[in-house]
């Protein structure tokens, strides 16, 4: 065999490798989820028949339904929001811009860096004063204007064409038409890249929704799964079908959305 | 007269029309920002300087809260244990990252998109999620411990969370799981904007694939190996997460991270806030820091 022959070989190796271990760990949820708390611990790497008995135990220990609709809720509604919010400013940034809108862009992707730890203790301060703990607008507030956002709507922004906007605009179209009919038409991939990055986040964030919601009729999934493990003894297979059930929604987002993601992600790396 | 100046004085006003346009446009989102970001920076500065428990906070001598930080035990444990995971986690993922962005670039390879899906899956797990995966395979009578006793390395279950530095490797392995993929998506978009032909004139030159990734890559993906050091930096300062969920911090604070902590102190323990919100600051300083640094050392090879 050849010195590249080998290289070539050697590479599928790695790749198939490094594949088994990034799959491994969700493939052997969605085993155990379906296996008895006893048989998890023995090693059980096949599907097994307690997939049922495991639903109805944690139906009768924790409000699984709520914590769904409420996560979908927060998630949607955030995303949605962050959405428009973000690609209105970033299309504005990047359209209209002059040195006062530059300025002002450079200043907002300094709040980059801030640490989201930081501005915790104050935003729950200023959230409970305004005696709005356990509401949605606490938990979506703090995260639908965001510089990554912005940031990615004006990049792509500048690969919009101006001459469709002078043609928009001698058609008699007015400055919002155009950003609604023409601009969010053209940009769908890098929309569906925000919209994968967005609803996994709200999915996902755990520490702020912690913070802010502390009725149980609030709580969102990753709250919840994260409780079913407080108890002493852990029951496998009902803590894995709940977290296979957290998992869900952001896995098939991201199956649905996968191409179009990573297409969004080059532009915005460009 | 007017006849001619009519034009000029509509281009005018179309013209600061569509400024003020621009400004309405992006006034909601830099509004937020303001509000949900740099107030709440300003005032948890503010805040540090005030000491007290719950909201009996008063001002005191402000620097306080930064003298008892590094006098708390807990705290610097905490600071260890963050750069520990930044200092040994953050290089091993970013280079992983890309030798296997490297080797998907590759126009003759087959199922690529399977590669690469199987590759980025993990990072579609919430963070709570793999962290308790990870608890339970991990765990006395997890499947890591099944399968080395049945392998017969162990005779009984090892406690990987219950001792310090088993519990650190543990956590490091999680992370390395969870974000190689994604630090992986940007290098592969990265590649896609070099020219292919460059890496097939140096295979035609003869460059071995260490050179050609050495030469050619590296070099072309600096600023993308930068955007991707300055985000798993701030992301590795604020872990959180998995400090909460796989190990709960221990055992006895081996594990826990600055925000693990600054949330005790905040949330879990009767409210220190002005403390809470000094610790949180450093964190802050910290970032800037090394966003900095990173920066400076990614121009100077330019």
């Amino acid at each position: 065999m050849t010195k590249a022959k080998i290289m070539k070989v050697l590479m599928y190796i790695v790749l198939t490798i490094v594949s088994l271990i990034s799959v491994f760990p969700l493939y052997w949820m969605l085993i155990s989820a379906t296996n008895k708390s006893v048989d998890v611990s023995r090693g059980a790497l096949l599907p097994g028949t307690a997939l049922i008995d495991n639903w109805k135990s944690l139906l009768s220990q924790s409000p699984v339904g709520t914590a769904m609709i409420n996560s979908f809720k927060y998630a949607i509604i955030l995303t949605i929001l962050a959405l428009v919010i973000c690609s209105l400013a970033g299309y504005g940034f990047e359209i209209y811009h002059d040195k006062g809108k530059d300025a002002v862009m450079s200043i907002l992707l300094l709040g980059m860096m801030v640490p989201f730890v930081a501005t915790m203790i104050p935003l729950f301060r200023m959230f409970s004063s305004a005696k709005l703990l356990n509401t949605t607008i606490a938990v979506i507030m703090p995260t639908i204007s965001t510089p990554f956002l912005i940031m990615m709507f004006r990049q792509s922004a500048r690969s919009f064409p101006h001459d469709i906007i002078e043609a928009a605009r001698i058609d008699g179209l007015n400055e919002i038409q155009i950003f609604f009919r023409m601009f969010i038409p053209t940009m769908k991939s890098t929309y569906a890249a925000a919209m994968t990055i967005t609803f996994m986040n709200a999915w996902n964030n755990y520490l702020w929704p912690k913070v802010i919601l502390q009725k149980e009729e609030t709580f969102t999934m990753p709250m919840l799964v994260a409780n079913l493990t407080e108890g002493y003894v852990t029951d496998y297979g009902v803590l894995m079908l709940a977290v296979l059930l957290c998992s869900l929604p952001t896995v098939i987002i991201f199956f649905l959305l996968q191409k179009s993601f990573a297409e969004g992600i080059t532009g915005a790396v460009k | 007269m007017s006849q001619v100046k009519e034009p000029k004085k509509r281009k005018m006003s179309l013209e600061r029309r569509h400024n003020l346009t621009g400004w309405a446009f992006l006034t909601p989102a830099t509004l937020m920002i303001a509000v949900m970001s740099f107030w709440p920076m300003i005032q948890a500065f503010i805040l540090s300087l005030q000491t007290g428990k719950a909201n009996n906070l008063k001002f005191g001598d402000p620097l306080a809260n930064y003298v008892r930080m590094f006098r708390d035990n807990v705290f610097m444990a905490s600071l260890g244990n963050t750069f520990l995971y930044l200092i040994i986690q953050v290089p091993i993922m970013l280079i992983l990252a890309l030798i296997l962005a490297s080797m998907l670039n590759n126009k003759d390879l087959r199922c690529k998109g399977l590669f690469r899906t199987a590759i980025f899956l993990p990072c579609a797990t919430s963070l709570v999620s793999y962290a308790i995966i990870f608890r339970s395979l991990f765990g006395v009578d997890g499947f890591i411990n099944t399968v080395l006793i049945n392998l017969g390395i162990l005779n009984t279950g090892y406690n990987f969370l219950g001792h310090a530095t088993s519990a650190k490797i543990v956590i490091i392995i999680a992370l390395v799981w969870r974000w190689t993929g994604y630090n992986m998506v940007f290098y592969l978009s990265g590649l896609q904007n070099i020219e292919y032909s460059v890496y097939e004139a140096a295979k035609i030159d003869g460059a071995s694939p260490m050179q050609t990734f050495f030469k050619i890559t590296v070099p072309l993906l600096k600023p993308t190996i930068l955007l991707t050091a300055i985000m798993s930096t701030n992301g590795t300062l604020q872990l959180f997460d998995e400090s909460l969920n796989l190990t709960k911090g221990g055992p006895a604070n081996a594990t826990i991270t600055m925000s693990h902590y600054i949330y005790n102190m905040s949330f879990k323990y009767v409210p220190t806030f002005g403390y809470a919100a000094a610790m949180s600051f450093l964190i802050f300083i910290l970032v800037a820091i090394l966003a900095f640094v990173q920066m400076k050392v990614g121009d100077k090879r330019d």
